[in-house]
């Protein structure tokens, strides 16, 4: 199959089909809704389930329980509705379902606006619901890449029997591109009658199945979390991805951008080349797990004096690369959280003035 | 010599942790005949609250989910969305399904999602301490209304039944109770009904129960039954508020 032109929304309803996941929960909000609007119409067409909820919180739990009989199940919203869906993702990571949601982040706090935004950089990869969990976040910078991870969440949720989190933008939803589904992304879903609650005649059994995530004991407690920790750890060893670009040179300065802002942030490295003057960037596709240890190799280069974290908010992930660059190199931190995503002669404005 | 009487399969053998006088051991009795009755066990999933039944799934021998507070309907319509071929019910008291949850249950009553819910109404919190609920009468004191419930501040007790039946869409909406044993007999013909109709793949169905808690009401268990009987039962009144439109009744 060719390339085809294709909205970001209406390209993530689409990839999400083609991996094989015919179940759809969700409730309107902007700027995602297209893809309710799209799956709206296609999944009636490949025989699959479409459900508008009457809110996130609803639809958070509807996911619960469609992911705790096995089916494969996502869906899509926008900030103040992952705030909603948060406390259903707490309980689903904390019983173990497999998820994929999808955030076309938009401006906030509150309402905020409904421009591109980075701002729930903290909410994806910290934590938005109560108790000790992790969410696998990915990243796309392009409408392509969106499909890809999209394509890539469901057999990797499944791996971890944990929710996975495609944190995009306004940006990446509206935008159009052309892209191709790789059909070699397809995935069965897997079997999951050791615990999914599909009914006993389904899986020829006589034990029942307990989807739950009430530990009374604290020695159960403590076991359960130990074991939830033992499966984030495996993904920082396992699942970190990222992209470097023009790290074989002497940089200067060294960037670590995500998503809509690292392509400008690509735009800024070429211009300043140009001018004679290097800097590279690490662009984190996943944000849980994060790439560390690649931020650290990459800042500890003797030819490189700061590094900045340029990012869609006032300053989130400057955190994490605090924490990776580990003192090797002066971390700082340029954000614009109002919605106008910064322009490359401001961020060269920015880098220059290091200079 | 063979048995006449015996425990249904779809109970376990472990001893509830339900207090003295509470209805749940009765109502999770009916609810395990019928299923047995029914021959469904194998492809029911039950749906926890949250309250005094979160553990309920301790109590039965088929597939079980827990839920968060009040989310009991969400989740019974993700799982029958997606396997339209399981039998499901949530089985919910009335701070679960008519406070926190009650945006949940309206809307899944109202798309007719095709599952049972079991409202277990005893106008208290049970779990948390006795603390009021939608369904606290006027002028009950609960450990949060200690002058007792005063409408003025914030209005009458809810009625689910009358609510839930109000709407077009559900198939069957019943009020009960299991105080003494014609009640039983009756309430079990109910809890039969709103499965069977789930079998024949009808609507949703609702069958409220009017129960006891004698620990936070403070009384013995024959005295919660009496207390029923003299003030829950003239308000919250028993009977079949709206019936599928092609069944005949008995």
């Amino acid at each position: 199959m060719g390339k085809i032109l294709m909205k970001g929304n209406e390209a993530i309803g689409e990839a999400a089909i083609r991996a094989g996941c015919l179940n759809y929960f969700a409730y309107p909000i902007t700027p995602q809704s297209e893809v309710a609007e799209y799956l709206s119409r296609r999944m009636p067409e490949v025989g699959g389930v479409f459900l508008q909820g009457e809110s996130e919180i609803a639809v958070g739990n509807m996911l619960f329980g469609a992911a705790g009989c096995g089916a494969r199940v996502f869906t899509t919203s926008s900030s103040p509705g992952i705030s909603l869906m948060s406390e259903a993702i707490s309980y689903i990571s904390s019983a173990q379902c497999p998820v994929v949601f999808v955030n076309i982040v938009r401006g906030g706090p509150g309402l905020g606006g409904i421009l591109p935004s980075q701002a729930d950089y903290f909410q994806a990869t910290k934590g938005g619901g109560h108790g000790d969990y992790r969410l696998l976040v990915m990243a796309p910078a392009s409408v392509q890449e969106a499909v890809e991870m999209v394509m890539k969440a469901f057999p990797l949720a499944e791996k971890y029997r944990n929710p996975v989190m495609i944190l995009g933008d306004g940006l990446i939803g509206q935008m159009m591109e052309p892209i191709e589904f790789p059909e070699h992304l397809r995935t069965e879903p897997s079997n999951k009658d050791d615990w999914a609650t599909n009914g006993m005649d389904t899986r020829n059994s006589s034990k029942p199945n307990l989807v739950k995530s009430l530990f009374l004991n604290a020695e159960l407690l403590e076991e359960h979390n130990v074991v939830l920790k033992a499966k984030y750890d495996r993904m920082k060893q396992e699942e970190v991805r990222y992209e470097s670009y023009n790290v074989d040179t002497d940089y200067q300065a060294l960037i670590v951008s995500f998503g809509t802002m690292s392509r400008v942030c690509r735009t800024v490295i070429d211009n300043l080349k140009a001018q004679g003057f290097e800097t590279a960037m690490i662009r984190p596709q996943t944000l849980f797990p994060f790439p560390e240890a690649p931020i650290k190799k990459a800042a500890s280069k003797e030819s490189c004096q700061v590094v900045l974290s340029i990012e869609l908010n006032m300053g989130q992930m400057v955190e994490d690369v605090d924490r990776s660059v580990q003192g090797k190199c002066p971390v700082h931190c340029y954000g614009k959280a109002g919605g106008d995503v910064p322009t490359p002669e401001e961020v060269i404005d920015v880098i220059k003035s290091f200079f | 010599m063979a048995k006449t009487f015996k425990k249904p399969e779809a109970l376990s053998d472990q001893p509830t942790h339900y207090c003295p006088g509470c209805t749940h051991g009765i109502i999770h009795r009916l609810v395990a005949e019928v299923i047995d009755e029914l021959g469904i066990r194998g492809r029911t999933v039950g749906i926890a609250p949250v309250g005094c039944a979160v553990l309920a799934y301790n109590y039965f021998t088929f597939d079980f989910q827990e839920a968060a507070h009040g989310r009991a309907p969400a989740m019974a319509t993700g799982i029958k969305r997606v396997r339209p071929d399981l039998i499901v019910f949530t089985y919910q008291g009335d701070g679960d399904l008519a406070s926190i949850g009650m945006g949940e249950i309206i809307h899944a009553a109202n798309r007719g999602e095709k599952f049972t819910t079991i409202f277990v109404n005893n106008t208290v919190y049970g779990m948390t301490g006795g603390q009021m609920a939608p369904t606290t009468l006027q002028g009950q004191r609960t450990t949060t209304s200690p002058a007792g419930r005063n409408v003025e501040e914030v209005g009458m007790p809810v009625k689910i039944a009358e609510l839930i039946s109000a709407l077009e869409t559900p198939a069957y909406v019943t009020r009960q109770t299991v105080l003494k044993p014609k009640y039983v007999v009756r309430a079990k013909k109910a809890i039969k009904k709103a499965f069977q109709y789930q079998v024949e793949g009808r609507c949703f169905s609702l069958v409220e129960i009017v129960s006891t808690c004698p620990t936070n009401w403070g009384l013995t268990p024959v005295e919660a039954i009496k207390w029923v009987e003299d003030n829950m039962l003239p308000y919250f009144k028993l009977g079949e508020y709206k019936t599928p439109d092609e069944v005949e009744e008995d």
